[in-house]
């Protein structure tokens, strides 16, 4: 409770110092896309490593229902319950108005085609990191699926917090497209890094956070307590995960540990999704994993 | 003599670790045995995995012994394992989610939906490696089946 009424004050300072001017949401140029088209077999592989199934199609869907994005899953926060989206090209309810720039600006600006800010319970954070050209493939991919006729339900946060304009501030602090883990690394790392650190957004979970909600880099992928519900986030980094290389790609496919204990909660549907990857990128975020600083 | 005083001695000591395992929490003992459960069966599906990835050679006897073994498991009545409060949130050593025991929990279904495929595979385990290969995936799923509605996340 004290550390609510300490990150709200923090909150309202920020947004008073900011400024109305300077707190309008950030966007990229017009011309950003000029040049890229998408294509929606190579979308529907970013749709699968960005795991949007997981939050925007209805909370208990299987196999095709999973490409129903009509949102309405809840996830409780300490700053209030955000509710999904509708994403599904629905063009009443869902995005089917957007165009590629349209998702470009909220999957990397974190803002809205009417220029809202998103709440960072959409990873945009991580997303951020993620190529143009991915964006514009995925875009391509959405548009194919069906569309769903249930308006977005609107998110259930109070005051400070339903002042979009205060995430200006959030967004200044934590909008870093900055790679986490730096210096050399081999292709098969690098492709690695984009897959977990850009679409594949692990660190929303597996990264604690601050006070202000925001991911603490110094402590990247050590894992942290589940935001308003039960249990923790395990702690991914070679300090904790002693698994090989190949044990963790086969797990991301099977869900299975090297133990035949087997994936439980979100995780279980970050399997099904990575499971629609190719061998490669699920050894690829293993081979990431293990150059990631172990933290205790 | 010496019999009677390690008897004695045995069954202080047996009662004391009953006694520990009282002091850890109301449910200390359901929820080691359950988790035990889940222990033998993952001992078994690892038998069958091993031998569906190609990392063990396939021997049909071996694979129907551990298909049986899972079935068996599937078959057993576990109810008086999971008493309601069980959950993770006052048992930290638990991974339950009290979704399993709220209203519109499908438990019962996520535990048929396993039972069905522990069945799949005790048909499909001793007749080549093919089959078992293909009843691994539905196997698998069950038990994702059930840990992703009901499994609280920990490290």
């Amino acid at each position: 409770m004290r550390r609510s009424h300490r990150s709200l004050l923090v909150f309202a300072v920020i947004a008073a110092a900011g400024g109305w001017w300077l707190s309008a949401p950030g966007r990229l140029p017009a011309s950003a896309l000029d040049g890229i088209a998408g294509d929606a077999t190579r979308g529907e592989q970013v749709f699968w490593a960005g795991g949007c199934a997981s939050c925007h199609a209805a909370p208990d869907a299987e196999d095709d229902d999973k490409l129903k994005l009509g949102g309405g899953q809840r996830f409780p926060s300490p700053f209030g319950t955000f509710i999904a989206p509708n994403i599904s090209p629905d063009p009443e309810n869902g995005i089917g108005g957007w165009s590629a720039l349209d998702l470009a600006n909220a999957m990397t600006r974190g803002t809205s085609p009417a220029g809202e800010h998103y709440y960072p319970v959409f990873p945009y954070a991580s997303y951020a990191k993620a190529s143009l050209q991915d964006v514009a493939d995925l875009h391509a991919f959405l548009m194919t699926l069906p569309p769903v006729a249930t308006p977005s339900a609107p998110h259930e946060v109070s005051f400070p917090f339903n002042i979009r304009r205060s995430l200006f501030g959030w967004k200044f602090l934590y909008l870093n497209r900055d790679w986490v883990v730096a210096g050399d690394l081999t292709a098969e790392e690098d492709r690695g890094r984009y897959l977990v650190e850009a679409l594949g957004h692990c660190g929303e979970c597996h990264t604690p956070r601050t006070a202000l909600g925001g991911m603490d880099l110094s402590r990247w992928l050590s894992g942290g307590p589940v935001p308003a519900g039960q249990g923790r986030f395990p702690n991914i980094t070679p300090a904790r995960l002693n698994w090989s290389a190949d044990e963790i790609a086969d797990y991301l496919k099977s869900g299975f540990t090297p133990d035949f204990d087997s994936a439980g909660g979100h995780m279980a549907l970050v399997v099904e999704n990575l499971a629609h990857l190719p061998p490669e990128d699920r050894a690829a975020i293993a081979a990431y994993l293990k150059k990631v600083p172990p933290v205790e | 003599m010496k019999k009677i005083v390690a008897g004695t001695a045995m069954a202080l000591l047996s009662m004391a670790s009953i006694g520990l395992a009282q002091d850890e929490g109301p449910f200390a003992k359901e929820i080691e045995a359950r988790q035990g459960l889940m222990v033998y069966r993952a001992i078994n599906i690892g038998t069958l995995a091993a031998m569906a990835k190609g990392e063990a050679e396939y021997d049909a006897a071996k694979a129907t012994t551990a298909a049986n073994a899972l079935l068996a498991s599937a078959n057993l009545d576990a109810s008086m394992l999971w008493p309601p409060g069980s959950d993770n949130a006052a048992n930290p050593e638990s991974t339950a989610s009290a979704a399993i025991w709220a209203d519109g929990s499908d438990i019962g279904a996520k535990a048929g939906a396993f039972k069905a495929a522990a069945e799949a595979m005790a048909g499909a385990a001793g007749t080549d490696l093919a089959s078992l290969q293909g009843a691994m995936e539905a196997l698998g799923g069950s038990c994702g089946g059930c840990h992703k509605a009901y499994r609280v996340p920990t490290n």
